[in-house]
């Protein structure tokens, strides 16, 4: 049985109860305090994360690793970086509501499921769990048009592409006959074998988990739900939720599938392709800033997924780099855009950046650092995690996809630098209403981890690297 | 140490001038650059004089590495010869006679520190060129007095005339700098070495050696000596790179009489003396050099009979005397062709600065048909000016007539075809140049007054700071020739010069000069009284008469006064095929090519970000068609590649 390797999901969701019922029994507004405890769970749950060992319980579909120990700290410090975004924004928002860090809370049990899932059953509970959570969260602003309208397309998107993830589940299952990762990577061990009714599963659970992650064709979704949704949500929706998905899908297609590598290759190298060309190009022309970074995650997992593709310990490495670096520079940009806001009103439009640099210089560089380090401009910790993810590539003899890579950062510099340009060079608009420290706190960590991870990159790599090698043997 | 002070410390005016000049003022720049050239003469002289007549040996002053590249090994340092050391005592000395007359004449710009300052600069490149101990440290001084041309031509930059000449010059120049470039890299590649005294060493070992190009072989020696020629004919305006020359002088006046005069254009000639050991070796080059120097002397002569702008007179002289010069060096005669070098310096600096004084009293005008009549009112330019013409037309004993009779001795000793060209040449420029020079000397400051009321009320005798190095200048422009003729050119030259200027054992042309027949040596002063006695004949005597003969000689008059049509002819053959070329280039190549290429990628990516960016309608029916449709395409995709 062996439960204890699953403790932090357990406490985790015994604190999510706990702040609830405190939530619920407390008088007057209990979001700051149950936010603040919230923090302190994640906090806790990341030292069980870090004091739990390696193993596999629960009969097989529960394990832990250094690879998901990776995965759930990421997780865990990307989910407490929104709630405590989230405490600048709620209190113009008439969202000071308690059940949204615990909403967060819950979420993040989910995706610490997937992160130790090793079954197909797991990962669809996990899946499960982290997406309702969402959808709730997507349209926590329920008086909101837009945002509700953004917590229904993404609930009724969200099931499809679960239909999916069940419809291809069992096709494996029925093929493979068992749903357990150890017992498919033995029954896939010969790719010669394998019948077409499996492989059409595989490519229906890819399309669950690219759902997920936002890659092209599974994407539209995404530009509305990210305008659409509270902006904190936004922030979480971007981060979390992605690193957990893209976990799973480099779990388990490095896992059981592994063996069928010059198969689902081709597949992840044209959704890759695809994300990143959409990623960049789609992103031109947005002036609304939260479209900006809808399009942005799509072409960043694009990027992402190249280090996947090269399906060597080095991609996974790069892959595990980028999405840390991914969070940060997510994290940080996003708590500039919630920092934006002009006589109580929040302000979406790239053109209301005008003039940044004079109007609130210490923002204006923050930003212009994410902008920097999102369009892959050394020395910042962008930069380094393209490095990885196209040398590994290069290194597996993929030239191509590094080229497009590369092609499709220059288009993707032209509107990051685009707004740097708009808050250097342009016109100034009236200043932006003082941000609350929480903001301050957030952009500054990230814009700090963001701008001197190339001064100490060595623990992240040797992290990153144990966890890869963790997985791939 | 005398020496090296005497190289650096117009670096020192010029920096102090240049960069805090705004900050110290107008008169301290004057004077901080003034100082440091009174220094650097001071010290040159007293090296010249410690080298020449106190037994100080010649040597090499080494200064640094420069380049260390595989066998490609070049160090900064100063050669200290005679040759060297003759050149730095006369830069020194002329630069700072000029920079105190500069003092008068730029009295009312604005901005005299940064002239200064590059005045002080080019001195300094000067001075790095003649004391080169190698051909790549002789090419920076070289560049270096090009670039400062470049922008002393330039200085007033805000006439479009100037910025024309100045680019002219720069660009005529980048022609001969090529030749020369060309002609260090083939020393390289046949000596392994640049260094003077490693090349001079290896003279003998080399003589022999071939250079194969365009399938025919040559001497090596005759291909270096030819294109470092042509690197001296753009510096030194021969014939078919003088055109900058006379379009120079759109700079201030003490630009023209220092660099375009006395200093830079000579460098071309030195670059010839300092290669004598090698050049001495290249018989067929040396001819070239003879035939272009005669042709120069006598084409720019018959081109300065008929202009009308004080300046130009004195440049297309200059073009001229260099001419005489390069036949000098052209038979062998390279102590003779320094000779000359040293007292056109005087001279010509002298008569560029007379000419300046009166250009100063006329109210900034050039034009000698508006001019006359003006010599009592300033009767010291007046007398320099005709001591400086005394001495250009080579009358006894001012300095000219010792140098330029030594030429023409020496073209007719050499006994050969190039020789006998260049005397020939040489003869009748001579007469062409006594005749301009009082054509010059007789409409400038005789006759009836042609200028304006207005102007002749203002007519006045320069300052004392203009004058006084006129006066000085004039006193050399006297005595440079009577006193240094003997040494130089005596029975023992090799005293005075050293090893610096080496010659082969076959050339006996300073011997030969002493024994020539009594007429070759008189022909120069005869001719030259002839042209004066012409020019006074027709200007004094019978003022309508030239411009009769303009009218009859029409063809020749216009030919002349427009310069052969040299700039048409190269702006049909050159510049107009180049300007379409380039236009062609500019337009399609870069413009519609280059450019379109990322320009068309532009906008082919924003106009399919318009196209991506349609899809995304907002309606759920929509985007769940499209993941269905995607979930399709994929499963094809896996199971036809799989």
């Amino acid at each position: 049985m062996n439960w204890t390797l699953a403790i932090p999901e357990i406490v985790l969701s015994c604190c999510g109860m706990a702040i609830l019922l405190y939530g619920v029994l407390s008088r007057g507004n209990a979001f700051f305090m149950s936010s603040m405890l919230s923090v302190g769970a994640l906090l806790l749950t990341g030292v069980l994360v870090l004091s739990t060992d390696a193993g596999s319980g629960f009969f097989g579909l529960f394990i832990t690793d250094a690879f998901s120990a990776y995965i759930k700290l990421t997780i865990l410090v990307a989910a407490a970086l929104s709630i405590v975004m989230a405490l600048g924004y709620a209190e113009h928002a008439n969202m000071q509501r308690f059940e949204f860090p615990v909403l967060i809370l819950l979420c993040s049990v989910g995706m610490l499921v997937m992160a130790s899932a090793s079954s197909l059953m797991t990962l669809y509970m996990g899946i499960e769990l982290m997406s309702l959570s969402i959808y709730v969260l997507a349209a926590f602003a329920r008086d909101d048009l837009r945002s509700s309208e953004a917590g229904l397309k993404y609930f009724v998107l969200g099931a499809l592409a679960s239909g999916l993830l069940l419809y291809g589940i069992s096709l494996v299952y029925g093929f493979a006959g068992s749903m357990s990762f150890d017992a498919l990577g033995a029954a896939l061990a010969d790719p010669k074998k394998v019948s077409a009714g499996l492989v059409t599963g595989i490519v229906f659970i890819v399309a669950g988990l690219a759902f997920k992650i936002s890659a092209v064709p599974f994407h539209m979704w995404t530009p509305d739900v990210y305008e659409g949704a509270p902006t904190p949500v936004t922030a979480f929706m971007g981060t979390a939720p992605k690193v957990a998905a893209m976990a799973l899908l480099v779990r388990s297609l490095a896992g059981p599938f592994s063996d069928l590598l010059g198969q689902w290759q081709q597949l992840i190298i044209l959704v890759s392709i695809a994300s990143m060309l959409l990623g960049s190009l789609a992103a031109i022309g947005q002036s609304n800033i939260k479209r900006l970074m809808a399009y942005s995650s799509i072409g960043h997992m694009g990027y992402a997924l190249i280090g996947l593709a090269a399906g060597t310990p080095a991609g996974i490495r790069g892959v595990l780099i980028y999405l840390v670096t991914y969070v940060f520079m997510n994290s940080g940009t996003f708590a500039c855009i919630i920092a934006m806001r002009r006589r109580g009103r929040a302000v979406e439009g790239i053109a209301d950046l005008g003039g940044l640099s004079k109007t609130d210089p210490g923002l204006a560089l923050a930003l212009a650092i994410f902008m920097f380090s999102m369009a892959g401009i050394p020395p910042f910790s962008g930069f380094w995690g393209k490095y990885f993810i196209f040398s590994a590539a290069v290194a597996q003899g993929m030239w191509p996809i590094a080229v497009i890579g590369v092609l499709t950062s220059v288009i993707g510099a032209y509107y990051y630098v685009r707004i740097i340009k708009v808050m250097y060079f342009d016109n100034a608009e009236p200043a932006f209403d003082a941000r609350p420290a929480s903001l301050s706190f957030v952009a500054a960590a990230s814009c700090i981890f963001t701008t001197f991870f190339f001064l100490f990159p060595a623990p992240l790599v040797a992290a990153a690297d144990a966890a890869a090698r963790a997985l791939l043997g | 140490m005398f020496y090296a002070i005497a190289v650096f410390a117009p670096l020192l005016g010029s920096l102090i001038a240049g960069l805090l000049g705004r900050s110290i003022g107008d008169r301290a720049a004057q004077a901080v650059t003034i100082l440091c050239m009174v220094l650097a003469s001071i010290c040159g002289v007293a090296s010249f004089i410690d080298l020449v007549y106190n037994g100080v040996p010649a040597g090499v002053i080494s200064l640094g590495t420069w380049v260390e590249a595989g066998s490609f090994h070049v160090s900064w340092a100063l050669r200290y010869d005679t040759l060297s050391a003759v050149m730095v005592a006369m830069v020194t000395c002329v630069a700072t006679l000029i920079h105190i007359y500069s003092v008068g004449y730029m009295s009312h710009d604005k901005s005299n520190p940064r002239f200064f300052s590059y005045l002080s600069l080019f001195s300094f490149a000067m001075l790095m060129l003649v004391t080169a101990d190698n051909l790549l440290q002789l090419f920076f001084g070289w560049e270096g007095v090009g670039l400062m041309s470049y922008l002393l031509i330039g200085f007033w930059y805000h006439k479009p005339s100037a910025c024309a000449a100045a680019m002219k010059a720069f660009i005529v120049n980048r022609v001969g700098d090529l030749g020369f470039a060309v002609g260090i890299a083939l020393v390289f590649f046949v000596f392994g070495t640049i260094t003077f005294g490693e090349i001079f060493e290896a003279i003998g070992a080399h003589q022999n050696d071939a250079y194969q190009v365009f399938g025919t072989s040559f001497r090596a020696y005759e291909v270096i000596g030819i294109l470092l020629f042509i690197g001296a004919m753009g510096k030194s305006a021969q014939l078919g790179l003088h055109v900058w020359l006379p379009d120079a002088m759109e700079g201030p006046t003490p630009v023209s009489a220092l660099i375009h005069a006395a200093t830079m254009v000579t460098a071309g000639v030195f670059l010839m003396a300092r290669m004598s050991p090698l050049l001495d070796y290249a018989p067929g080059a040396l001819g070239f050099i003879a035939v272009v120097g005669g042709s120069t002397a006598l084409f720019a002569a018959t081109i300065g009979c008929v202009q009308n702008d004080i300046k130009r007179v004195i440049a297309y002289s200059t073009c001229s005397q260099l001419g005489y010069m390069f036949i000098a060096a052209g038979v062998g005669a390279y102590q003779a062709s320094i000779f000359h070098l040293l007292t056109h310096a005087f001279f010509k600096a002298l008569l560029f600065l007379a000419a300046g004084s009166v250009i100063h009293a006329m109210s900034d005008e050039q034009d000698i048909r508006k001019m006359g009549g003006i010599w009592k009112k300033i009767p010291i330019t007046y007398t320099v000016f005709w001591i400086g013409s005394l001495a250009l037309a080579g009358v006894y004993p001012f300095a000219g007539y010792f140098s330029k009779d030594a030429i023409l001795e020496a073209a007719y000793a050499a006994h050969s075809a190039s020789g006998t060209y260049g005397f020939i040449c040489g003869l009748l420029a001579a007469f062409l140049t006594a005749f301009y020079s009082w054509r010059l000397i007789i409409l400038t400051f005789h006759g009836a007054p042609r200028a304006d009321h207005h102007t002749m009320e203002h007519v006045h005798e320069s300052p004392w700071v203009m004058t006084g190095p006129l006066i000085l200048l004039a006193i050399g422009a006297i005595t440079t020739g009577i006193g240094f003729h003997e040494e130089i050119l005596g029975e023992h030259w090799h005293a005075f010069w050293g090893e610096s200027i080496r010659i082969a054992s076959t050339n006996h042309v300073l011997h030969d000069m002493e024994e020539l027949a009594p007429w070759v040596g008189l022909a120069p002063s005869v001719v030259g009284l002839a042209g004066i006695a012409l020019a006074y004949l027709l200007y004094m005597g019978m003022p309508t008469v030239p411009a009769q003969l303009a009218q009859s000689f029409g063809v020749i008059y216009r030919l002349l006064l427009n310069k052969w049509y040299f700039d048409e002819i190269y702006a049909a053959l050159l510049i107009r095929p180049i300007t379409a070329l380039a236009r062609l280039l500019w337009q399609v190549g870069d413009a519609t090519i280059i450019d379109g290429i990322p320009n068309g990628l532009a906008s082919l990516t924003s106009s399919s970000s318009g196209q991506v960016v349609k899809v995304q309608t907002g309606s759920i029916a929509h985007y769940a068609f499209a993941m269905l449709i995607g979930v399709v395409v994929l499963v094809g995709v896996f199971l036809i590649f799989r």
